[in-house]
């Protein structure tokens, strides 16, 4: 049988990577792309440890499907401000958007 | 090696490719695709662990819905038709050393836990998890109070998201 | 168990049996039996589709008051074999700056998404790809798959007017998913399961008697979903040359045609098993699982039927109207539905079956003439708004 290190291992590869894309795109969609890798990761990490430990407690499954709801939220919320960016400056690369900077 | 055993590798190892992907490739469709591909190994994951109605929910959620809104913020916010300038910024091997720092840390701190190599118990036959997932949500000794605060959650976002989108002329 | 009561299984214990007979492993020769029921279930589905051609364009012909075709072979029943032979010699064609991977794989994804929503329907009570137990959600879930390769084939023809058709019909077909998902919660409430064996085991009384206005919305989203008239706005050849289809020519249209036609037959299929009982009529079919397979098939061309007569009936309506028909008419209508279905559900629990049935038809004519009012009273407010300055140009004289 699959012993519960390789999902652990599997999800906290999927987390790094989406932490590196977070850290290193240019372009502000791309780094929510890197924020949806990571809540995919959480949640396969929650649904493991439901399904290693005990089963009766559904605490894991909700968990997870309240973490749907919010990513569902974020990214239309995100998106939406990207959109609302692009309109008025007319770039999506993050760099550029440094307005509060001095 | 079981079936099992075998059949986990080849996703795992096939969403862990599809997640670097879509992490380096230059082109933001492809990326979008890139993470459908990704998305989808992970709802076979949840099938892996017994958790079927998760599996489904991800892809009418996540494949269904928010792929497609990224594929559509994509379409919508491309200046012309060739992606110009690097992906990456100037200090990417700086998010690089961070990403391989973090998951060296989370490998280690995880192995040290007395649990990390237990193997999974047999599910009880007449276990029905869509049913107790549902009783679960909806009864009061329950979660419903986030599942409640979750859809007023959903509702802000709705609202939000109109309101930032909305071309006022 | 005998062969005519459970084919299936007799079946795949002999090619079972003969595989390990071979010296394969026990488990690779189950994987290999599950592979070739699969391949098996494909092909019949694709001759099924080839005749759907054939069934489409008399139909279509007899809505006109034409004959379809007639010369090739009796009935012309040889017409869609000369159409495949002609889609496959076909040229064919990528365009100038296609983006060639993404432009390729739309196709196929497109005949997949159909392809996998037969695993969950059941053909008899013994045969059945898999009985999920959240089988009501895995067609929303295929449903995603075909909007996904509808946007990659517009965007990646490299053709603005596919974008637009693609984009429409994503619109589409994404805003109608919520009152589909919604009446499907109606045929779970009553036989308290989302598998699809246990929805039609439960329906002793068909659930369309029970609650018929559900029926109604989910046939109104389907053909949504399905992207045929009167929403196929994104491939309207008087508006848009075919939408995100322009670009396609040869097998690759044909698979998207194909597809299509094969996802309305799938979802007159559904529409069956949800409301008109699947593959029960009386008792015949635990007769005979072939006589329960026929009694589906039968029952999904009448579904296909109905929906081949909406189409050729009805015109076409705006993308824009289309949508303010599913926001501001059909999700409340359907929430509302499920509502009242729950809550009429759990007050008659119990009750005879006659006050059962009477008590939920009621509550569904009340909720649909109280909907109806409501347009009515739109409508109303719609008219006044053109019609004032007739009023005035009355007054003059």
């Amino acid at each position: 049988m699959i012993p519960l290190s390789w999902y652990l291992i599997l999800a906290a590869g999927l987390f790094s990577i989406g932490l590196f894309g977070v850290l290193v795109r240019r372009n502000a969609v791309a780094i929510l792309l890197g924020v949806e890798l990571m809540l995919n990761a959480v949640n396969i990490n929650l649904v493991a440890f439901w399904r290693y430990g005990d089963i009766s407690l559904m605490a894991g499954q909700v968990f997870a499907i309240i973490v749907f709801a919010v990513a569902a939220a974020e990214v239309a919320v995100g998106l939406a401000l990207v959109i609302s960016v692009y309109r008025r400056r007319n770039t999506v690369v993050a760099e550029d958007l440094d307005l509060l900077k001095w | 090696m079981t079936g099992e055993q075998i059949i986990f590798l080849i996703v795992g190892a096939v969403t862990l490719i599809a997640g670097f992907l879509v992490v380096t490739v230059r082109n933001l469709v492809h990326a979008a695709l890139w993470l459908v591909a990704t998305l989808f190994g992970v709802a076979i994951i949840y099938t892996l662990l017994n958790a079927g109605f998760l599996a489904v929910v991800q892809v009418v959620v996540y494949i269904g819905a928010i792929a497609i809104l990224f594929i559509f913020a994509v379409m919508l916010t491309r200046r012309q038709a060739a992606e110009t300038g690097p992906a990456m910024n100037k200090n990417w091997w700086g998010g690089a050393v961070v990403a391989v720092l973090t998951f060296a840390g989370l490998a280690f701190l995880l192995q040290t836990w007395s649990g990390f190599s237990k193997t999974a118990a047999a599910i009880p036959s007449g276990f029905d998890a869509v049913n107790q997932l549902g009783g679960a949500l909806t009864s009061p000794a329950g979660y419903v109070l986030p599942f409640e605060v979750a859809s007023v959650l959903l509702l802000a976002a709705l609202v939000g998201a109109v309101y930032l989108a909305f071309n006022k002329k | 168990m005998t062969f005519w009561n459970d084919p299936l299984k007799v079946a795949a214990d002999w090619l079972t049996g003969i595989f390990t007979g071979w010296g394969m492993p026990s488990a690779g020769a189950h994987v290999l039996v599950a592979f070739l029921g699969v391949l098996m279930l494909i092909t019949i589905l694709m001759v099924i589709d080839i005749f759907l051609v054939w069934i489409e364009r008399k139909v279509v012909a007899r809505f006109q008051d034409r004959i379809g075709p007639n010369r090739l072979g009796p009935f012309g029943l040889i017409q869609p074999f000369a159409d495949i032979i002609k889609l496959m010699i076909k040229e064919d064609t990528t365009p100038d700056g296609a983006d060639k991977v993404v432009y390729n794989i739309a196709p196929m994804l497109s005949m997949m998404s159909v392809l996998i929503l037969w695993a969950v329907v059941p053909l008899a009570p013994v045969m059945l790809g898999v009985d999920l137990n959240a089988g009501v959600l895995f067609i929303i879930a295929a449903g995603s798959i075909g909007t996904l390769s509808i946007i990659m084939a517009g965007w990646s023809s490299n053709n603005k007017f596919s974008v637009i058709g693609a984009f429409r019909q994503v619109a589409v077909m994404v805003s109608f998913e919520i009152p589909m998902l919604a009446t499907l919660l109606i045929p779970t409430i009553f036989s308290g399961s989302m598998g699809m064996n246990a929805i039609i085991q439960s329906q002793d009384i068909w659930f369309f008697f029970l609650s018929p206005l559900a029926a109604l919305i989910f046939l109104i989203a389907a053909i949504a979903e399905l992207g045929r008239a009167p929403f196929d706005l994104a491939e309207g050849e008087s508006e848009l040359v075919s939408g995100y289809n322009i670009e396609y020519s040869g097998m690759k249209f044909g698979m998207f045609y194909a597809g299509e036609l094969l996802h309305a037959f799938t979802f007159g299929g559904f529409w069956a098993i949800m409301f008109f009982g699947g593959y029960r009529f009386f008792g015949l079919e635990k007769v005979s699982p072939f006589l329960a397979i026929a009694i589906i098939l039968f029952k999904a061309l009448l579904g296909y039927w109905v929906i081949m007569w909406v189409k050729y009936t009805v015109m076409r309506i705006r993308i824009d109207q289309m949508l303010a028909f599913n926001w501001k008419f059909l999700t409340p209508v359907a929430f509302v539905l499920v509502m009242v279905t729950a809550l009429m559900n759990a007050l008659l629990d119990g009750a005879p079956s006659w006050l059962f049935v009477t008590g939920m038809i009621l509550s569904n004519v009340i909720v649909a003439w109280v909907a109806m009012e409501f347009v009515r009273s739109a409508a109303k407010q719609e008219r006044e708004k053109v019609e004032v300055p007739k009023q005035v140009a009355e007054a003059h004289h």
